[in-house]
């Protein structure tokens, strides 16, 4: 039907009057790892839920596979689960609860025990199948889900938040291990977190989502250093952002006439016509602070000062505009050229670092 | 794939449960109300509809040994306007409010030592407290019979102990029998629903209320009697609201004095065989008896208001 | 501060003594039926006179004592299961499902708390000789279920509240259809609260005496045996016997019911309720 293995198509969710989901359309490759990330409540665990076939759409269709799964219920659909709670159930130890899918299939008790036992080997808990489900650390309960997932080998694995519930450390790790089995697999991931460094370093790629909508289906790199509108840029990381106005074309880069802090060299596709009102952004990394004026520097005053270890940041007040410039530079020496509060520094940065953006 | 050309192929019953099955999945009320439906059926059937036709009933008159179904009021009019019956509606709803008294004040003490001071083994006194709340209500009633008889546990102790010369006589059969008995009977009722009230209350604010000068007793009528009030007065209704048609008490331990509506109305139903008139003295009394818990629930509003 | 300690310590101590007194008063008026039950004498007075077991074996051989306690087992039986079953239905309809009404529907069913069981017996009687229903332990039966769904339906839904909406949801997803998720995920969960729930209901209606007074037509239950019994004061010593072993059955059973409900509750875990 289509080349995409899951294929959303113009899929909305409405509760009543409100949107959960609103007219999305994504096509998410075979063995991919796809992510849909967003704040809470902007719709995309509702969208997973419609995926897994818990909900379902109030228009549009979604396809697994080429087969039309809207009106199929979750039991019958070609995928699996790791709910945010985990879902252990309480009742039965780790063995049965992964072996939960298997035995609706009456598979012999040898082949049985082999594939939980090879799915307890994959999730390194060997010997802990006769624990009960509530004997088990929060990442223990984590890797049971998934291999309870895992071992019914399903078309695609639906994950909502499965590291939420755990702390920094392990969550760090459990990333890189999740990666790790997603590739050994080959079973298409879709990941939901409202954790953008998360869904950064583990996926292939993302759907930014807000209110209902689909922002940006894009590769990591590509969300953070071109965005497409200034919801998304301002979701992932931190952006600057200046008013300006398109004053020329020159090599297939704008100029742009940005008001107190000048005129702007933008690079870039579909460039906006001459005279269009837009929006400039830089990445707070992006941007050289000196205290030596230099030729197109902008000139502003330091507000705030915070030493992060690796990095300092920096707040600079720049007369004409109203927020202070954002700034995050490395301290590569020791000593570091500190700046501190009330000095006058000068802004600049490479012309490819500035993003043209649309004005709302 | 066609898809348009193998549905014209599927037979329709099968569509057509196909159709049923995906319109229950889909709606969670359609769901809900599948698995309600027993539920609420016999509910309909047997209390809903029952009600109606006792309402009908009343309007009807007895003739004889048949019903006239022609509407009348007059059943309404014997059961309001007989003073017999007036008297049984008055002492039924004083007797009941007694003990609707009597039973929130002593239960309250007991719902707050389990709220506040037990710490360990909460269980335990909660379970103690429901046991009586489970068990016979008749034998519960009886063994009050057995107590405050005329050869009863109270007088033949006492006798026996050689402070009594002769029984005492005023112990049983009379409206203060009534009342404790009843009293005995709705304890674990009335602690409940307060001390659910009292358990919910944020520890927090009586600390905060004590922070800011309140002594244990301002914090106590400030903050945590009108925190409990919903627990107050759903016992109150609780109470109020059964024993106000209580048979089995009345009929033990009350004597002629201490006859009650519900004896009447059962006698109406059994050796009289007047159900219409029975049904009016029903309804006239759990009409009373509504419209006098609205006046308690609004009473004990205005009441903590005050004191706020 | 001080002050305010020995303040609590000293209410503390009062109110100990005043559940203490509460206590009594639940439980000793009560005690007088299995005391007497041993007593060596037709009357129910003090002195006591000697310990006998006479009264339990002479009311164990009272054949109607024993038909009316085959009776009121059937019907306890029977209300219990229907009652359990529809509360079960019904609290999984009211825990999982977004259903409009739903607190319309927990007040009807709360309502024969509210009603007193004299209306609730006279207009079934009514209802039932209006379609020629004759009456039978039946009818008791349906009685009785009315009177237990609102305790079968606080047990159920609590319980059904305590465990997490998504352990059914991982079943479907794992595979199992909608009927074989309750059986392997929701009816195992719910079991301590459906043991509960048939004990107490259970107990309800083997007590409960008014409704089945109504409704029994010809069969007595055994409240109604015992009802009939206490006109006679030559019968009394029987009765006693026979209330003192229901009492203490009747604890039993509570007691275990409760300790079945609280199984599996972990109070320092709070119920995960919807999302």
């Amino acid at each position: 039907m289509t080349d995409a293995f899951i294929k959303i198509d113009h899929v909305s969710k409405r509760f009543g009057g409100f949107a959960a989901v609103d007219d999305a359309n994504i096509d998410i490759q075979r063995g991919e790892f796809f992510s849909l990330l967003g704040p809470s409540g902007c719709g995309k665990t509702t969208l997973l839920r419609m995926i897994a076939g818990f909900e379902y759409p109030t228009e549009g269709a979604i396809y697994i596979d080429g087969q039309d799964e809207s009106d199929v219920p979750p039991n019958k659909r070609p995928t699996n689960m790791v709910f945010q709670s985990y879902a252990i159930f309480p009742h039965l130890n780790v063995f049965d609860n992964i072996a939960y899918g298997l035995r609706r299939l009456r598979l012999p008790k040898r082949e049985m025990t082999a594939r939980v036992n090879e799915a307890l080997a994959m999730i390194k808990l060997e010997g802990y199948g006769k624990r009960r489900g509530d004997q088990l650390s929060g990442g223990q309960r984590q890797r049971v889900a998934l291999a309870r997932a895992l071992v019914n080998r399903p078309k695609v694995l639906l994950l909502d938040e499965p590291l939420g519930a755990l702390d920094k450390r392990l969550r760090e790790a459990m990333q890189i291990e999740l990666r790790q089995l997603q590739r050994n697999v080959g079973i298409t991931f879709v990941f939901v977190t409202h954790d953008q460094e998360e869904a950064l370093s583990m996926s292939d790629r993302i759907a930014v989502m807000s209110a209902g909508k689909i922002l940006q289906v894009a590769e990591p790199r590509t969300l953070y250093e071109a965005p497409n509108c200034r919801e998304v840029a301002d979701f992932i990381g931190t952006m600057n952002f200046f008013d300006a106005k398109v004053a020329s074309h020159e090599n297939g880069a704008a100029i742009l006439d940005a008001g107190p802090i000048g005129k702007v060299r933008a690079a870039g596709e579909n460039l906006p016509d001459v005279g269009t009102p837009v929006l400039v952004a830089v990445r707070p990394e992006k941007i050289t602070l000196s205290t030596t004026p230099r030729e197109g520097a902008i000139k502003g005053t330091v507000d705030a000062a915070a030493y992060l270890g690796e990095r300092s940041h920096f707040h600079v007040r720049v007369d004409g505009i109203a927020t202070p410039v954002a700034i995050a530079s490395q301290n590569v020496m020791r000593s570091g050229d500190a700046v501190s509060h009330g000095a006058t520094v000068f802004l600049s940065w490479p012309d490819d670092a500035a993003v043209i953006l649309p004005r709302e | 794939m066609a898809p348009a050309n193998l549905s014209t192929r599927i037979p329709t019953a099968a569509r057509f449960g196909a159709r049923v099955e995906a319109f229950f999945r889909r709606s969670d009320a359609a769901r809900g109300y599948l698995l309600l439906s027993p539920a609420i059926l016999i509910m309909l059937a047997a209390l809903a509809a029952p009600l109606l036709l006792l309402v009908l009933y009343s309007f009807w008159s007895q003739d004889g040994y048949l019903v006239n179904t022609q509407l009348t009021l007059d059943q309404y009019s014997t059961a309001l306007g007989r003073e017999a019956y007036r008297t049984l509606f008055y002492r039924s709803l004083s007797i009941s409010g007694m003990v609707t008294i009597v039973t929130v004040l002593l239960s309250y003490p007991m719902a707050y030592f389990i709220a506040f001071q037990v710490q360990r083994n909460k269980f335990v006194w909660l379970i103690l407290v429901t046991i009586p709340f489970w068990t016979s209500y008749l034998l519960r009633v009886f063994a009050w019979k057995i107590i405050l008889g005329y050869n009863g546990v109270i007088n033949s102790g006492l006798m026996s102990l050689g402070i009594l010369k002769q029984p005492l006589e005023f112990l049983l059969y009379n409206p203060t029998s009534v009342v404790v008995t009843l009293a005995h009977a709705w304890a674990a009722f009335a602690i409940l629903p307060i001390y659910v009230s009292l358990e919910k209350i944020d520890r927090s604010l009586l600390e905060a209320a004590s922070d800011l000068g309140d002594g244990p007793i301002r914090r106590f009528f400030r903050i945590t009697l009108p925190l409990s009030l919903p627990g107050v007065i759903g016992a109150a209704v609780l109470i109020f609201v059964p024993t106000t048609g209580d048979y089995v008490t009345p009929a033990l331990v009350g004597g002629t004095d201490g006859v009650m509506i519900a004896n009447v109305i059962q006698v109406q139903f059994t050796k009289i065989g007047n159900w219409p008139l029975g049904a009016a003295l029903a309804l006239a009394s759990m009409a009373a008896v509504g419209i006098f818990a609205l006046l308690i629930v609004q009473a004990m509003r205005l009441a903590i208001s005050r004191v706020k | 501060m001080m002050a305010k300690v020995r303040n609590k310590a000293g209410q503390g101590r009062g109110l100990f003594g005043y559940a203490i007194f509460y206590l009594a008063f639940l439980y000793v008026p009560v005690l007088f039926l299995p005391i007497f039950s041993f007593n060596d004498s037709a009357f129910i007075a003090f002195p006591l006179v000697g310990f006998t077991t006479k009264w339990y074996t002479e009311m164990f051989a009272d054949t109607g004592m024993q038909i009316a306690l085959w009776n009121s087992l059937k019907v306890g039986m029977f209300t219990a299961l229907i009652s359990t079953t529809l509360g079960l239905l019904a609290a999984k309809a009211l825990t999982r499902y977004q259903v409009p009404g739903s607190a319309a529907v927990l007040g009807f069913t709360s309502l024969p708390l509210f009603v007193p069981d004299i209306v609730l017996g006279i207009s079934l009687l009514i209802l039932l000789n209006s379609v020629h229903i004759p009456l039978s332990l039946w009818t008791v039966v349906v009685g009785h279920v009315l009177i237990c769904m609102p305790f079968a339906m606080a047990v159920l839904i609590s319980r059904m509240e305590g465990f997490d909406k998504s352990l059914e949801e991982a079943s479907l997803d794992l595979g199992e259809d909608g009927w074989m998720t309750f059986w392997r995920v929701t009816f195992p969960l719910a079991l301590p609260g459906v043991i509960a729930s048939l004990l107490l209901t259970f107990i309800v209606s083997f007590d409960e005496f008014l409704i089945a007074y109504f409704l029994a037509g010809t069969d007595a239950t055994l409240p109604i045996y015992i009802w009939g019994q206490l006109r006679f004061p030559y019968k009394l010593p029987g009765v006693l016997a026979l209330g003192a072993l229901i009492l203490v059955a009747s604890c039993v059973l509570v007691i275990f019911a409760e300790w079945v409900r609280s199984l599996g509750t972990d109070p320092n875990k709070a119920p995960t309720v919807g999302a």
